[in-house]
């Protein structure tokens, strides 16, 4: 049977059991949404390519399945560049087509072109420009097999404008051949013995889990484990919701703004096991002073994570629910009473407050715990990018795997809205809220449009300080309280913003109203936006200074 | 220290692209390169030559075979092996001391093989020191230009580098 390219693109979709796409036409793409039109995915109009990709994403990120994007070329795909790092950044499968001009006018500056397989080299697993179409239904086999397995990630396909109109045999390959990719699933079993030893042998241990668990469904293994060995797991940003919060083997999160005794456990632990971890610089602090009496297990699916930032005494590459299966079978019950006494310590000597009762204004802590209570912890959380994000890590006590969409890695500024749009569309029988900065929101709010539209029930939480409120904190502290260009007080009226795109706005200014637009929002059909004023100088704490050590906490006190 | 790898990758657009940018983001020093195909035309060997200390060598390598298109690599210069690069050196020979040069030529074993009133191209082959050795004697006279392919490289013995395990 000959299809167009355009065709081959919807048919490997439905191939690929994609039900759902997100996107933007133009030019380059009218052949693709023409087919599109005809067909049973069902399509999804940002106003803003941004949009579109970190929708996809908040969509993979609560599904698990590849989140699938349509932009066209030029400017069109590169609004997507932010959307597509912020996925590679956190490893989120997705497969993003963009349109591109006619091979005949690649190279030549045409109207609308730009080199994404160029751009997207460095930000994406791997790149395809297709120059034949005979060539297309292997590349969208590869480019969906690619985002999914191993360590997932983005995956781009750039699609010439006459590609998609020219004819080929369809036949979507069964198999893939890639002979430069082979992921290790299951870990050296050589390496799993060592592991189990050095946990055997461990009078203070610490299990650092990253958003490997999450993303390989490892969780309840990962439960197992810790009751097993008896041994405390700290979180990363990531991995938040891979370790029940309320657990008490649970040390909440980890790093710069971590708790206080996560830290403190870390920093004297005799052994780490990091599991889907990264090491990364808001985790570890000063490097040169990190976990110095540690033996470290590291287990990844990314070898290239190993030894990278930190070196590994026991590295195993492998799937993580893999390892943790195999690494169940080795490890002896064991108990780390004194440990986790010493770690109580800790946690009574800082524990994590706020102080609302004193305050006529409202706290950002409070609005957080109260949208936890509220929601009985059963809601799914997105999030921007600043305080609130941290906020959000420190008192919504997540119980469940994908249960946080954030951006962990980029730090996207923008992403948690439109985020939250695909989340809801992933989960479309949970409760959403999209906890927001005031600055965070203004950077994707068109989005609104698109949630009015499609009726899509998000709760937007702007934990308003009128101030670009993480920037602020950096230079209370360390630039002396020169607050450089971050005043926004003279930012939109949110509750007028929300009834302009058809939304329903409500405002909270006093404490005592915080529960009551809660329950209001969420009593209310429909994309809420609730604009919180909250205290304007308020600051995340407990905070490790750059550079620092992670048992160097500032705690605010 | 300096290390040469062999990688193969799959001959597809961008793969160049892909390596060189990959050393450039991560602050990987290239040395030298040279590429070009192997017996099989679907795969093509590239000889990188790296400065590295064992730190930086592993994520070179890890961070190579994270690429889709690199189907494996080898570190030569933890075996047996042998290296050669091939350098054109034009350099300044008026009648005087064309005698001269043709003697350092000679001693090198390397070959003239364009020759003008005023200038040699000389060919030579060899080792890193060789051709260290026969520049500096060449500058003596003025060397004009000079290009250099990059180092290639092989094992020593029987021993091969395969295409990794082919289905």
């Amino acid at each position: 049977m000959k299809l167009t390219g355009a065709q081959i693109v919807i048919e490997a979709l439905k191939r690929e059991n994609v039900e759902i796409v997100f996107g933007y036409p133009g030019g380059s793409v009218l052949n693709l949404y023409d087919v599109l039109f005809d067909s049973e995915i069902k399509h999804y109009l940002s106003r803003h390519e941004q949009g579109a990709v970190h929708a996809a994403d908040g969509y993979a990120r609560v599904t698990g399945k590849p989140g699938v994007v349509f932009t066209t070329s030029g400017p069109g795909a590169t609004n997507a560049v932010t959307g597509i790092a912020n996925a590679y950044m956190d490893s989120v499968p997705l497969v993003v087509f963009t349109g591109q001009v006619a091979t005949s006018l690649i190279g030549t500056d045409a109207f609308q072109e730009a080199d994404m397989f160029g751009i997207t080299l460095p930000i994406t697993k791997h790149n395809y420009l297709v120059t034949n179409v005979k060539d297309l239904p292997r590349i969208i086999k590869e480019a969906f097999y690619l985002a999914t397995t191993g360590r997932p990630g983005p995956v781009l396909i750039d699609l010439p404008k006459d590609i998609q109109q020219q004819q080929a045999e369809f036949k979507y390959p069964e198999e893939v051949f890639i002979p430069g990719y082979n992921p290790t699933f299951e870990g050296h079993p050589g390496q799993i013995n060592r592991a189990a030893k050095a946990i055997a042998r461990a009078k203070k241990p610490v299990i650092y889990a990253g958003g490997g668990v999450v993303i390989s469904g490892a969780h309840e293994l990962l439960l197992e484990l810790a009751e097993i060995t008896d041994i405390p797991v700290a979180t990363t940003l990531m991995g938040i919701g891979g370790f029940p919060s309320d657990h008490p083997l649970a040390l909440g999160m980890l790093g710069m703004h971590g708790t206080y005794w996560a830290n403190m456990a870390m920093h004297e632990a005799d052994l780490i096991v990091a599991i889907g971890a990264r090491f990364d610089d808001r985790v570890t602090g000063n490097l040169k002073l990190f976990a110095q009496h540690a033996k470290i297990v590291h287990i990844d699916i990314d070898p290239a994570e190993i030894g990278k930032n930190v070196k590994a005494d026991v590295p195993i590459v492998g799937d993580v629910k893999q390892v943790l299966t195999q690494l169940l079978k080795k490890v002896k019950p064991k108990e780390h009473q004194p440990w986790l006494e010493r770690i109580a310590g800790w946690r009574e000597e800082a524990p994590l407050k706020y102080n609302q009762e004193d305050n006529e204004q409202i706290l950002p802590q409070y609005v957080i715990e109260s949208i936890y209570r509220v929601t009985k912890g059963e809601a799914l959380i997105a999030t921007e990018v600043g305080q609130h994000q941290m906020w959000t890590a420190q008192y919504y006590r997540f119980k469940k795997p994908r249960s946080l969409i954030t951006s962990g890695g980029l730090g996207t500024m923008g992403f948690g809205f439109p985020a939250s749009i695909g989340l809801q569309i992933g989960a479309p029988e949970a409760t959403v809220f999209c906890i927001a900065g005031d600055g965070s929101f203004q950077m994707n709010l068109q989005e609104l449009a698109t949630a009015v539209a499609y009726n899509i029930p998000v709760k937007v939480a702007i934990i308003n300080n009128q101030y670009l409120g993480m920037v602020r904190q950096w230079q209370e502290l360390f630039f002396n309280k020169r607050y450089s260009a971050v005043d926004i007080q003279k930012s939109p009226d949110f509750v007028k913003l929300a009834e302009a795109f058809g939304a329903v706005g409500l405002r909270a200014e006093k404490p005592a109203e915080v529960v009551p637009v809660i329950e209001k929002a969420l009593a209310t059909p429909g994309p809420v936006v609730i604009d919180f004023r909250v205290r304007s100088e308020e600051n995340v704490y407990p905070m490790v200074p750059p550079n620092h050590a992670i048992s160097e906490m500032v705690r605010g006190d | 220290m300096k290390h040469i790898l062999a990688v193969l990758v799959e001959n597809k657009p961008g793969v160049l692209v892909r390596v060189a940018g990959l050393f450039a983001r991560r602050g990987f020093n290239i040395e030298s390169l040279a590429v070009g195909r192997t017996m099989d035309p679907g795969i093509s060997r590239m000889t990188i030559e790296v400065d590295a200390d064992e730190k930086t060598l592993e994520q070179i390598n890890k961070q190579l075979n994270k690429l889709v298109n690199v189907i494996k690599i080898s570190n030569l210069t933890q075996e047996p092996s042998v290296d050669r690069e091939l350098v054109l050196i034009k350099v300044k020979a008026p009648a005087s001391s064309r005698a001269e040069i043709q003697q350092i030529v000679e001693t090198f074993r390397a070959k003239i093989i364009d020759v003008s009133l005023q200038s040699l191209i000389i060919e030579v082959t060899g080792n890193e020191e060789k051709l260290e050795a026969i520049q500096l004697l060449l500058s003596h006279y003025g060397i004009l230009e000079i290009v250099r392919t990059g180092k290639i490289a092989l094992l020593r013995g029987s021993k091969t580098i395969k295409n990794g395990e082919v289905k």
